[in-house]
């Protein structure tokens, strides 16, 4: 009953114009209510971290981050309706479970659907489990940088100066030049983002950056430990040695 | 056409070419065969302009037997021979014929001694136009290959340029129309004034299709028109330097050359920054003869990589080597935030 009263809305673009249009259709729907505006993707992250809303409206280009960087920051607790010129993305904005998609412009009664939607997955168990809906790698791309959130604040750093990843839980530390960051993602979506000419995953845990590889040591009986550059000990699973092997020979 | 047929002028330079022939004969005739001077200049003069004529046929054999093979030339031999008696038979008609006067008297006789000059000079008199003719066909030919050449590189060009032709950025425009949308009910006077500034600026790009080349004023005309839309959509974010040196304006540049570097520097650039940005449009005379034009923006290094990025600058730069080769410069450089594309373009006036 109370979910029928009020959603709480923001909007994310960098054209106030393009805010303004969205602000205006949304009178027609009082059961939306607006509770922030964005212009770039780091204030939507931090918006979204403290005013929690369940509804917003999130373009793609904009500057700091772009629309899906700031999805693959925030989860899958709001139920995000794109707003784009761009028809290009609208397969990968449907792979990361947003509610809908509206190219620019758009009607009046076209924003009414997407509402419709957005009030049928509200209230409802989200649709993945976070890591599905995080970094899904472009077609053929692989993700030139990596975004963490700590808190509201959000780090951003090129993937070539990740060291290494390791998995903790619903998480990943991720390892870049001295400092950790936890990221809400799983090991192997992360592998999978990345380009695997230059992250191998070495053990069920761990993904390591190739450049960073020192040298290999045997370990116990059956295991080895990768020895990276900085000293840090990484421990290399059989199907790992063999995978990192065949990298560090083509490499040689 | 036969090519010395063709003017005028190439069959007297023909024929004056003979003049020395019918010297030599003359001589020939006077020293070997005995003649007075007077008639070996009555009868060889007659004779070798009968004979150019006949020589002129050796063009038509020579065009369909390439030259080459020994068969050719044997070929051009017989023909030689062929010629030279019908030669014979000329001179022995002409000879008869002037021995009825009374003062050429015995003539006649006097030239049936003369039939293995005549023959000789004959066959080598054709042989020698036949000579003439290859060199001309093969003149000809490394004529036809260069003009075919120069037809074929000016096709490949024009076909690249039309391949590369620009076209307005489709997202700009849906852009525009949403931020129309947004200011129908805001701002109705606003949203006219931006779809009268869109108008302008498509009616200018469209109108662009079939030239290959503009003037540079017409070309910023287009720039300015692009402009006044993104500054109404960018308001403030948006701020633009502009210095262009007015003796360049009536320089020929090619469609649609700063519009899409424009537009990189504020998809690129502008969209790329919270606080704003700038666009610095620098057009002056370079080095001498030379255009040179700066467009230069800065940005934010640690923006998101936008879809589709530099198809425009790879555009521009492409039809740019297209159209000038090595006689334009063109430099892209990147760094500290700063984007700079320069140019350096021939001077040219349509």
């Amino acid at each position: 009953m109370k979910q029928d009263a009020t959603i709480r809305a923001i909007i994310v673009d960098d054209e106030d114009l393009a805010r303004q249009v969205i602000r205006e259709m949304l009178k027609a729907h009082p059961e939306i209510e607006i509770v922030g505006e964005c212009a770039n993707g780091f204030d939507a992250v931090k918006t979204v971290a403290e005013l929690k809303p369940e509804l917003m409206f999130l373009d793609v280009q904009m500057p700091k981050l772009d629309g899906f960087e700031v999805l693959e920051l925030i989860g899958n607790e709001v139920a995000v309706i794109f707003a784009t010129a761009y028809d290009e993305h609208a397969i990968r904005a449907f792979e990361v479970h947003a509610v809908d998609y509206l190219l620019k412009p758009f009607r009046a009664e076209r924003l009414s659907d997407a509402l419709r939607r957005a009030k049928e997955r509200i209230g409802k168990k989200p649709p993945a489990a976070p890591d599905q809906l995080a970094a899904t790698a472009r077609s053929g791309e692989y993700a030139e940088r990596i975004v963490v959130k700590d808190g509201t604040r959000v780090h951003i750093f090129p993937a070539a100066k990740l060291d290494y990843a390791e998995a903790q839980d619903d998480y990943v530390a991720l390892a870049s030049q001295g400092k950790k960051y936890l990221k809400q993602q799983t090991i192997s979506n992360l592998e999978s983002s990345l380009d695997p000419k230059n992250f191998v995953r070495i053990h069920r845990s761990y993904l390591v950056n190739l450049e960073r590889v020192a040298r290999l040591e045997p370990y116990g009986k059956d295991s080895h430990i990768a020895i990276l550059h900085d000293g840090g000990r990484l421990p290399v699973s059989r199907a790992g040695l063999a995978r990192l092997k065949e990298f560090l020979g083509e490499k040689a | 056409m036969h090519p010395i047929l063709r003017n005028f002028r190439a069959l007297l330079l023909y024929l004056s070419a003979w003049g020395p022939v019918s010297a030599i004969l003359v001589y020939l005739f006077a020293s070997l065969g005995g003649l007075t001077w007077e008639r070996a200049i009555v009868l060889a003069i007659p004779l070798c302009t009968v004979y150019a004529f006949v020589c002129l046929s050796a063009w038509y054999t020579c065009r369909s037997m390439p030259a080459g093979n020994s068969s050719v030339w044997l070929a051009h031999l017989t023909a030689g021979g062929i010629a030279s008696l019908l030669w014979i038979l000329v001179a022995r008609a002409f000879a008869s014929g002037l021995s009825l006067i009374a003062s050429f008297n015995g003539i006649d006789q006097q030239v049936s001694r003369e039939y293995p000059l005549l023959f000789g000079s004959g066959v080598f008199l054709y042989l020698l136009a036949v000579a003439l003719y290859y060199v001309l066909l093969s003149n000809e030919a490394a004529h036809d290959a260069a003009k075919r050449e120069l037809e074929a590189q000016a096709l490949a060009r024009e076909s690249e340029l039309k391949a590369l032709k620009t076209q307005v950025n489709p997202h700009f425009i849906f852009n525009c129309l949403n931020s129309i949308s947004a200011l129908t009910t805001s701002d109705p006077a606003t949203a006219r004034e931006m779809c009268i500034r869109l108008a302008e600026f498509l009616r200018k790009t469209l109108g662009l299709g079939e030239k290959s080349q503009i003037a540079l004023r017409e070309e910023l005309d287009l720039v300015h028109a692009y402009l006044s839309v993104e500054q109404m959509r960018f308001g403030a974010r948006l701020k633009l330097e502009e210095s262009v040196e007015l003796a360049t304006l009536a320089y020929s540049v090619p469609p649609l050359l700063l519009q899409p570097l424009v537009e990189n520097a504020i998809r690129h650039g502008i969209a790329t920054l919270t606080e704003g940005g700038w666009i610095r449009l620098e057009i002056r005379n370079g080095e001498p003869g030379s255009l040179a034009i700066n467009v230069e923006n800065n940005f934010d290094p640690e923006a998101p990589r936008r879809a589709g990025a530099n198809i425009g600058l790879k555009n521009v730069r492409q039809r740019v080597d297209a159209m000038y080769a090595k006689h334009a410069k063109f430099d892209v450089r990147a760094g500290e935030g700063r984007f700079q594309v320069s140019m350096q373009l021939p001077a040219q006036t349509a």
